[in-house]
């Protein structure tokens, strides 16, 4: 069963060849054999997985199944799920039974998935490599001594290893796309504003999206049918009108044009990602695609202002959790200074911690303008840069990740080679344009993402541009040895 | 900019952080290199661009008064370190 | 040496609104301790705030009312510190591009003389909750209640140079809020506070001094003795050639000073940055203009209504137009008796305020009504009652003995205004003191009033006044 995509699960259970009860516990018997090596999942909810699993059966039964009703899935530690601990990948948060479902997590609810458990993250989904996270690091099924990448490592893993048929993530600069990319698998990055952030913990609210993370665009597609809508309950929640996702995946490319970044080609990538993501593009061309240069002027700027942002906005975001309401506290706090330095200084890990000083210094009086603002007009360069750039072209395409997944322990001393990692996704991040990653070929045996860029509300066309790669290649449909 | 041991030390006070003395150096050195990095944006002229605060040029959406949340101070307090009388405590507040 | 003290007054008013300004939760004063602190209001992990359009609109109205430009366009920033009485370790706020822009409110000073002080910005934010410091074993406990209130930070420019000046500017603020019914007013409840930067600096000098900044004061009466100690503190220094020091400091009412508030003032950096969480607050023409319609009359419309339409003096207007309550009482009466309005003034401004002070009553829960005590006023402008009479009658109705017309049968107050009964009571009363009518007719005019006296006790003080007169004159030559 596991071999399966959703469209042709759903199709499975619509036949009646198998329940979501028998589904669901295929699943969780693999997360329980598989994921000990792995450490993909955080918690794992199997009695109330049955238990939706029961209920999609009877929907089923009584005719009123949708089209995932009945597939179990994952959620990224990210999401609180009522009732079920949510951790955030931290120690701040390891006891935090959330009181509240995301709205990300009712759509899957109503829409009648089953959720498997939750999936570990880099802490409060700082990271490039899933090494951040309390819970200790996930492995790369592909190599279990290399990293899955970050922060969705956890989500990324399990789909990759079949553990679930799909998983949520959230990505803030390459979370979905870069694990995406070093797991072989498909994810998506929507438009900002698509998914809603309602009950998903926030790093840096300006640039976090949830999205679907699975085997192929199509299955991606049929997730963000339901993920994707506006919520009332998010002030960036964006007013429109639902979308079919699968809308356009027939679409023939011909007379597609792709632009490749000129930026996005130079030296830093490794030349195995160099030559997949060449022979991906290759394809395109043989699929119709017309293939041109575009530039990116300000790209090489995007990380530089990325750290800045992203610390601003989580030092203000993190300040919530000071031991008083919920999470962690320390010992006998003697005073409330001590209490707030202790609980918070204990319950963050090095690089939360980094990241927060980066924000309060980049805000504090004397800094403001030097760090915040100047960072913030970089970010307007790099949106007219793809405004520019989407003048010529329908979709931008590069590698999702200068290299395939390193070794763990490889990069956590040094910071900034860790943040080099997400250096092609972070622009689509600042920019707020929806961005996806796909199976595109290996190296070395280890898998290499292709990155999709499309304009603003273009996932439909995105997810149809991915799909038409997948009907004439198969690295989305490999399975690392030892988990087929 | 290169960040002093004070400097480390002042900013995990506003970010109310505890750091260890065997720290510190370590955030020193991190910090300071985060910092340079970040610095390669003084590479372009800004002068005259608006700052970019959100990805979406949209305005705030307003929602009707109305009262829609009940008390659901028993749940929300399960999850609290210290309640008493359905206060949350901390240590002295001294005004 | 004189020295000249300038003050400005920020006042933050709890606006009037049902639900939070971010959040669906209850603003109900006075709930069990964190029964009205939702999700949001708690800073839950995963929450986002959605703004409240009511909130925008009143403070919009504010707006209107003292003349001020309304931003098209204006930001919601964090400011970032901790405390534990402030859930997410900020506090949503205006700071660079707040809603109300320079407006500003006219007030009276006590030789009559008007005076104008500028307002700087009103911006909305959210409220924080409060700290409780009864002793949980040497613990504080914190209440979440009050956390998302919305608050319409209003800010003075430094155009006060007296106490007197700074009170009169609150109560005007305090009365033109309720008049636009978008705050209570309830000082001891906290929705109308008050902090007043105080400074003092050599008369005829331009540069302001260092001034300090007196936290909290919850009464009209605090602030002038909050500020009054202020700035003889400040002199005081100033002439022992010290130095005043820029810091935040509390009123203790109970030993009638200020004093520092140190521990606020641990180098606060509040880095504000705009809230990624909203975006921009836009408001259109559309909107302004149906606020504007929705303003009512304004006090100074109000009183300069009163003055040309009742005939009014300045003073007695100004005094029945303080608040909305006071002015819709006072205009009920005059309808009800008919229009007599220096006479309902009279009585709205003398009797019927003794009486609502000495019960410690608000107007509005004055057990006369107006429309009551218009029908009385109409009943001594009919002659059949003397204004003196009224006073007994008023005072029946205060206590709840009925109507005037109910009082007046019960008792037998009604006037006699029988010229045929006065006058058998005047020739009885001639008849019984004919030494007072000789002396009398000898010139001793004096003694008129000695009859007066006489009819009037005879008649148990109902025989018209007037008419006694009229006739004992004429009877008396």
């Amino acid at each position: 069963m596991h071999d399966k995509t959703i469209a042709e699960l759903s199709a499975a259970l619509a036949r009646g060849e198998f329940s979501s009860v028998e589904l669901t516990e295929h699943f969780l018997g693999r997360i329980e054999s598989l994921d000990g090596g792995l450490n993909s999942f955080v918690t794992i909810t199997g009695e109330q997985a049955l238990a939706a699993a029961r209920e999609a059966d009877a929907r089923r039964a009584r005719g009123e199944a949708g089209p995932l009703t009945g597939v179990p899935m994952a959620h990224k530690d990210i999401f609180c799920t009522d009732g079920v601990r949510t951790t955030c990948g931290s120690k701040m948060l390891d006891n935090f039974i959330a009181p509240y479902d995301a709205g990300v997590v009712e759509r899957f609810r109503a829409a009648g998935c089953p959720m498997l458990g939750k999936t570990n993250m880099d802490e409060f989904a700082m990271g490039s490599s899933n090494e951040t996270s309390f819970h200790g690091p996930v492995k790369n099924p592909w190599d279990t001594g290399r990293v899955p990448g970050g922060s969705s490592g956890g989500s990324a893993a399990a789909v990759a290893a079949r553990l679930t048929p799909s998983a949520t993530g959230t990505d803030t600069g390459g979370s979905i796309r870069q694990p995406a990319s070093l797991c072989g698998v498909t994810g998506m990055k929507p438009t900002y504003g698509r998914v809603s952030r309602w009950g998903m913990i926030a790093f840096a609210s300006s640039l976090d999206q949830g999205g679907p993370m699975a085997a192929s665009a199509e299955d991606c597609a049929l997730l963000a049918n339901v993920m994707c809508g506006f919520d009332g309950r998010d002030s960036t929640s964006i007013e429109c009108a639902d979308e079919d996702f699968t809308a356009r995946l027939d679409e023939p490319l011909k007379g597609l044009r792709i632009g490749l970044p000129r930026e996005f080609f130079g030296d830093g990538m490794a030349p195995g990602v160099a030559a997949a993501v060449d022979e991906a593009i290759g394809e395109y061309r043989k699929l119709g695609a017309e293939v041109k240069d575009v530039t990116l002027p300000n790209s090489g700027l995007s990380v530089p202002a990325y750290y800045v942002v992203a610390p601003a906005e989580c030092s203000s975001n993190l300040a919530r959790f000071d031991g008083v309401r919920y999470g962690y506290r320390c010992e006998n706090p003697k005073d409330l200074m001590d209490l707030y330095t202790r609980s918070r200084g204990e319950g963050f890990g090095a690089e939360v911690k980094r990241r927060i000083m980066v924000g309060t210094y980049a805000l504090s009086a004397g800094y403001f303008d030097a760090y915040y603002l100047k960072a913030q007009k970089v970010r307007r360069l790099i949106a007219e840069d793809f405004r520019k750039a989407f003048e010529d072209v329908d979709v931008i395409m590069g590698p999702t990740s200068p290299t395939t997944a390193f070794r763990l322990g490889e990069k956590t001393d040094d910071p900034v080679s860790m943040y080099l990692s997400d250096i092609y996704t972070i622009a689509v991040n600042l920019a707020g344009l929806p961005g996806m990653s796909i199976p595109a070929g290996f190296s070395d045996g280890l898998p290499v993402g292709l990155q999709l860029i499309g304009n603003y509300f273009e996932e439909a066309r995105l997810l149809g541009v991915a799909h038409q790669y997948q009907l004439v290649t198969d690295w989305h449909q490999r399975i690392p040895g030892g988990f087929a | 900019m290169s960040l002093s041991h004070d400097d480390v030390r002042k900013i995990a006070l506003l970010a109310r952080l505890a750091v260890n003395d065997a720290d510190v150096d370590a955030y020193a050195r991190n910090l300071s290199s985060i910092l340079a990095f970040v610095e390669q944006m003084e590479a372009v002229a800004t002068d005259h661009v608006t700052p970019m605060a959100h990805p979406q040029d949209t305005a705030q959406r307003m929602r009707d008064d109305a009262v829609t949340e009940a008390d659901q101070h028993e749940k929300f307090q399960a999850i609290a370190p210290a309640v008493e009388a359905g206060l949350y405590l901390v240590p002295r507040v001294i005004e | 040496m004189d020295w000249e003290t300038v003050i400005g007054l920020e006042v933050h008013a709890q606006l009037a609104t049902k639900s939070k300004i971010f959040s669906g939760a209850s603003t109900a004063y006075g709930a069990a301790p964190n029964s009205q602190a939702c999700a949001v209001d708690l800073g839950l992990p995963g929450v986002l705030p959605v703004l409240n359009r009511e909130a925008v609109r009143m403070a919009v109205k504010f707006g209107l009312a003292i003349d001020a430009e309304i931003a098209p366009r204006s930001v919601f920033a964090r400011k970032n510190y901790f405390y534990p009485d402030l859930p997410k370790g900020y506090q949503i706020s205006q700071y660079e591009l707040p809603v109300v822009g320079l407006g500003r409110i006219e007030i009276e000073l006590e030789d009559g003389e008007t005076k104008t002080i500028g307002i700087t910005r009103a911006h909305l934010e959210e409220d924080a909750g409060k700290s409780l410091h009864e002793d949980f074993h040497g613990m504080s406990g914190i209440d979440l209640n009050r956390a998302g209130t919305p608050l319409l930070e209003i800010v003075s420019e430094p155009d006060m140079r007296s106490a007197k000046e700074a009170v009169a500017y609150l109560k005007k603020l305090h009365a033109l809020v309720r008049y636009l019914e978008i705050c209570d007013g309830n000082m001891q409840e906290g929705s109308f506070r008050c902090d007043a930067n105080v400074s003092v600096r050599r008369k005829g000098t331009e540069k302001f001094g260092t001034r300090a900044e007196i936290k909290n004061i919850n009464s009209f009466r605090f602030v002038e003795r909050a500020i009054n100690f202020e700035v003889e503190r400040q002199i005081d220094i100033l002439e022992g050639g010290g130095a005043v020091v820029q810091e935040t400091r509390l009123f203790d009412p109970d030993k009638g000073e200020t004093r520092s508030m140190r521990s606020k003032e641990e180098a606060n950096d509040y880095r504000y940055f705009p809230d990624p969480d909203l975006l921009p607050l836009e408001i259109d023409s559309g909107f302004i203009e149906a606020v504007r319609g929705t303003l009512p009359e304004l006090p100074d419309e109000k009183k300069h209504r009163f003055m040309t339409h009742y005939g009014l003096s300045a003073y007695d207007a100004g005094v029945l137009t303080a608040s909305r309550e006071m002015g819709d009482y006072y205009e009920a009466v005059v309808k009800a008796c008919g229009g007599h309005a220096k006479l309902a003034a009279n009585w709205v401004m003398g009797e019927l305020s003794a009486a609502l002070n000495k019960d410690n009553r608000e107007i509005t829960e004055s057990p006369v009504s107006a429309e009551a005590l218009g029908r009385m006023l109409a009943r001594i402008e009919d002659n059949t009652i003397s204004g003196k009479i009224a006073k007994d009658v008023f005072e029946a109705m205060w206590n709840g003995e009925g109507s005037a017309d109910e009082v007046i049968e019960k008792k037998g107050l009604k006037q006699i205004t029988d010229t045929g009964a006065i006058e058998t009571i005047i020739d009885k009363v001639i008849a019984d003191n004919p030494s007072q009518l000789e002396q009398y007719r000898a010139g001793k005019d004096k003694l008129f009033g000695f009859f007066v006296g006489q009819v009037m006790k005879a008649t148990g003080g109902k025989a018209n006044p007037a008419q006694v007169n009229d006739l004992l004159k004429r009877k008396l030559q």
